[in-house]
């Protein structure tokens, strides 16, 4: 690869990180919200609730994403009212599509990321706030959410890479992001190994970010006493040096 | 056959209706799915045992194989692999010296798309497996005499699938949803073939409503088939 193909190959790709950065960007929300809910109508007293949210955790989680993206943007142009409709401004738009689709799966997705988190909450800590006479609205603010967050924050971070790996996904709806531009590329210069390699950085320094930054939260969730200092290991290895070169100095 | 077609026309067998392409291209998704998936956790097991060897370099590739196949988006992957198998193997070839045009079929790129990343996830769950086995069994079969190659296929491997079964399912569910993904490289899959269905009886929506629920009842099955399979292991 030459110079002028390596500048042309480096200015195409970040201008695409953009479009998948801001794919990513309005799709983690709006699953997080759709994951709330669905897990808020699970846990309800209504079974007709926790009928419609199991049955939509359950679809969303089988139905392959590419085929949802497909139904919500070729499959919907059918219904010739809906394409008369003020709906179709959205609907007509792959960006607008690619996002409904995406942030409708991860939120089925995140919903079982909450389940677990929220299964994970000991009945005791629930029981003693009880006891302490809050309220179930407070207890649930006060004890239950903030453990519960804590527990779901690795799953759900593993849940972050998956969403952005699914971006991926919008390109074939005609929204040019990473992937899409990368196929371009590499169908016109032939420096496929090259391109590859060079998108394949970009995702796994947006993944790693993205986890450092999650690992942040959940250290700043957890209480004081239990922290573990930031980069534990290193900061072990070095003192295990320092106390070997004490020895080493006595010796 | 006329776009207006009641659902019965468009799904009559035989003639103008659409359910025999549907069943071929479900049957090339299968296809796809099982030799990739079978393939990838073989390549999973040996990736598995480079990490868990001695050997730092192998163990360092085995870690960035897994590292690159699980962080980047597998249509990545098959990009990667449409555009640049022939090339890789017509300059492997040219060190042979043969020179003329290979050309690797989108259904070959399809499999090994699905095998190097089902074997990435599947490395990582034997990783796991391997983890959760006793330390008595490795003693054990020391003490009985055997060497570590026989130790390992005859005692723990054995032990590791049961173990691995669940993450195993997953990534069995995994490999089927990934080969939606091989329509992007016009592979006649059950996609593709929903794609053009839709397209020249101008109803998507119905073909592609049809596809959902076809692989609704894929992973029904098989996450069905896998907890049975885990409830008849667990006593074995």
């Amino acid at each position: 690869m030459d110079l002028e193909t390596a500048l042309h190959v480096a200015t195409e790709l970040a201008g695409a990180i953009w479009v998948t950065l801001a794919l990513a960007a309005v799709t983690l929300p709006l699953g997080l919200i759709l994951a709330g809910l669905a897990t808020w109508a699970r846990r309800s007293r209504y079974r007709a609730l926790r009928g419609v949210a199991s049955a939509y955790v359950l679809a969303f989680r089988s139905i392959p994403l590419l085929v949802q993206i497909f139904v919500l943007y070729y499959g919907l142009s059918q219904f010739a009212w809906l394409r008369a409709s003020p709906v179709w401004i959205v609907l007509k738009d792959p960006f607008a599509c690619a996002v409904i689709a995406m942030s409708v799966c991860a939120g089925a997705y995140t919903a079982e990321v909450m389940r677990g988190g929220l299964a994970a909450v000991p009945q005791g800590a629930i029981e003693a706030a009880r006891a302490l006479g809050l309220s179930g609205f407070k207890t649930f603010l006060l004890v239950t959410m903030p453990i519960a967050i804590r527990r779901a924050l690795p799953a759900y971070s593993n849940e972050i890479v998956v969403t952005l790996k699914s971006t991926s996904l919008a390109c074939t709806i005609t929204v040019m992001e990473l992937t899409g531009v990368a196929k371009d590329l590499m169908s016109q210069t032939f420096a496929v190994i090259e391109v590859f390699c060079m998108v394949a950085l970009i995702y796994l320094i947006i993944n790693m970010v993205l986890i450092f930054l999650l690992q942040q939260v959940e250290r700043w969730l957890t209480p004081a006493y239990q922290r573990k200092p930031m980069f534990a290991g290193l900061r072990r290895a070095a003192a295990k040096r320092l106390s070997s070169e004490a020895v080493s100095q006595k010796g | 056959m006329g776009s207006s077609g009641s659902i019965i026309d468009l799904f009559a067998w035989g003639g103008d209706g659409w359910t025999r392409p549907l069943l071929t291209g479900l049957g090339v998704t299968m296809a796809c799915a099982c030799i990739g998936y079978v393939l990838g956790v073989v390549l999973g097991l040996a990736v598995a045992f480079a990490k868990l060897g001695h050997n730092r370099w192998l163990g360092a590739a085995a870690t960035l194989y897994t590292t690159l196949l699980r962080g980047v988006p597998p249509l990545l992957v098959i990009f990667l692999l449409f555009f640049g198998t022939n090339g890789a193997l017509m300059w492997v070839a040219r060190g042979f010296g043969y020179t003329g045009y290979i050309e690797v079929d989108a259904f070959t790129v399809g499999v090994m798309a699905v095998a190097f990343v089902s074997a990435a996830y599947s490395s990582e769950v034997f990783r796991g497996a391997h983890a959760a086995i006793p330390v008595g069994q490795f003693e054990a079969y020391t003490a009985l005499g055997l060497r570590p190659f026989a130790g390992l296929w005859t005692v723990i491997i054995p032990q590791m699938f049961r173990l691995a079964l669940p993450g195993l399912g997953n990534v069995w569910i995994m490999a089927i949803k990934e080969t939606t993904l091989l329509s992007v490289i016009s592979l006649a899959e059950l996609m593709r073939v929903v794609g053009v269905a839709g397209r020249t009886t101008g109803q998507p929506f119905v073909f592609y409503g049809v596809a959902a629920l076809v692989y609704l009842v894929l992973v029904a099955i098989s996450s069905r088939a896998f907890h049975a399979l885990e409830t008849r292991m667990r006593w074995a």
